[in-house]
């Protein structure tokens, strides 16, 4: 038996109050308790977090990336939702 | 896609510097390489912790001690960010553990070299981890994005090694006549193991030229050998030690310092297994993973429990 049987689980860390859990890596566990332990110990050994969130990678739903063009195309088109699209006079102010 | 077409489109995001991430198309020999040089690199953080943690124990003080618990604890954590990442090249994790231990996969030689005095320790966290840094710090800008990723963050973690190891071998030049020829003897032993970490020269390493090309690697071993050379002399002269190379001079020309050639017979002697310590770190790691067996079923049997509990 070894820990090839425990499944990986990917580490998200909040750094502190106030911002968002981000993804830092990932580790092997037998379960979430193990895994929250274990991602303490390695990945927050100097003060890098205030949570933890593990989820085990076979949860993970990702979009193709081959598919990636086409299924980014519709944002990529649309110039219009940027504010720089927009011409407005110089002499106007707070906009 | 076709074949060509993904080619093109790889060598596309190499040349723009985009990194390569762990679903995209990349070429087998891309992905062999690096889970080779990745391996290779976690195995030597891994069996890097041997020789120091041989000292815990041993350390001369409360300090010390507690310092040097947290850099083999780091680089135990070095070990997993690396391993991880070979995993999200399709490795198995306990195959190239298993390769480790059969002999199939190498590690960084310098390990193969024992630390015999408590100035070793010192030599090693400045020589050793200093050398380690500068190879990792190049690799902070490699082409594939879970290894740099995983080099950024040892490299935050490395710097504490080095000034410990420089801050303890200051404490010794400072003191009796006989703690400094301590420091002395480690310098010579390691100075020359640390050089050769850098692997053998451009013209006869194999891997260089493409792996430079898809920007896995951003500098030669002798480009990096040699800022490792220009940086340690004048830390060696403010520690009062001598560097062991009679040849060792700087060349205005150059802007650089010259230095004697590598002993590459041991260099090769070494890595083909007969150094003074081969033997003894495939043993303990052995030892480590056959012995820690319990403790994984340990937690196996711990987590169905806890499951069971939840569910009932
Ligand atoms: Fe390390
Ligand atoms: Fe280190």
């Amino acid at each position: 038996m070894s820990n090839s049987d425990w499944p990986l689980w990917e580490v998200f860390i909040r750094s502190k109050q106030g911002l968002n859990h981000k993804h830092v890596g990932s580790l092997r566990a037998p379960d979430a308790t193990l895994a929250l332990e274990n991602a303490r110990d390695v990945y927050t050994r100097r003060s890098e977090g205030i949570s933890i969130w593990v989820v085990e990678s076979a949860h993970i739903h990702a979009t193709d990336i081959d598919q990636a063009d086409a299924f980014f195309e519709p944002s990529d088109t649309k110039i219009y939702r940027h504010p720089t699209f927009y011409e407005v006079p110089d002499g106007v102010k707070h906009m | 896609m076709t074949q060509a077409e993904h080619e093109r489109h790889f060598n596309d995001k190499i040349a723009k510097e985009i990194k390569i991430e762990p679903n995209d198309w990349m070429p087998d020999e891309y992905r062999q390489t690096l889970i080779r040089q990745i391996s290779q690199h976690a195995h030597s953080e891994v069996v890097g912790m041997l020789p120091e943690g041989n000292w815990i124990t041993r350390a001369p003080n409360l300090r010390r001690k507690a310092v040097l618990l947290a850099k083999v604890q780091d680089e135990a954590g070095h070990g997993l960010y690396l391993y991880s990442a070979t995993e999200t090249l399709g490795a198995d994790r306990e195959q190239t553990i298993d390769d480790l231990h059969t002999g199939k996969a190498k590690y960084s030689s310098i390990f193969n070299y024992p630390a015999l005095t408590w100035a070793d320790i010192g030599a090693i966290g400045w020589l050793v981890d200093g050398a380690a840094i500068m190879n990792q710090v190049a690799l902070c800008r490699t082409s594939y994005g879970p290894y740099a990723r995983a080099m950024v963050k040892i490299c935050k973690e490395e710097s504490f090694h080095q000034r410990q190891g420089y801050e303890s071998l200051m404490k010794l030049c400072n003191g009796t006549p006989q703690q400094k020829a301590m420091a002395q003897d480690a310098l010579n032993r390691f100075w020359w193991p640390a050089l050769m970490m850098f692997g053998p020269n451009d013209a006869e390493s194999t891997h260089s030229e493409q792996s430079i090309a898809w920007k896995i690697k951003r500098f030669t071993n002798d480009e990096l050998r040699q800022s490792f050379v220009d940086a340690t002399v004048p830390q060696a002269e403010i520690l009062g030690l001598t560097i062991p190379d009679e040849n060792l001079k700087w060349n205005e020309e150059r802007g650089h310092y010259d230095f004697s050639e590598i002993n590459w017979d041991e260099f090769w002697q070494v890595v083909k297994g007969n150094g003074p310590c081969n033997k003894e770190r495939l043993a303990a790691r052995i030892k480590a993973k056959e012995e820690g067996l319990w403790v994984r079923e340990a937690a196996n049997a711990f987590a169905k429990k806890r499951a069971m509990k939840k569910s009932a």
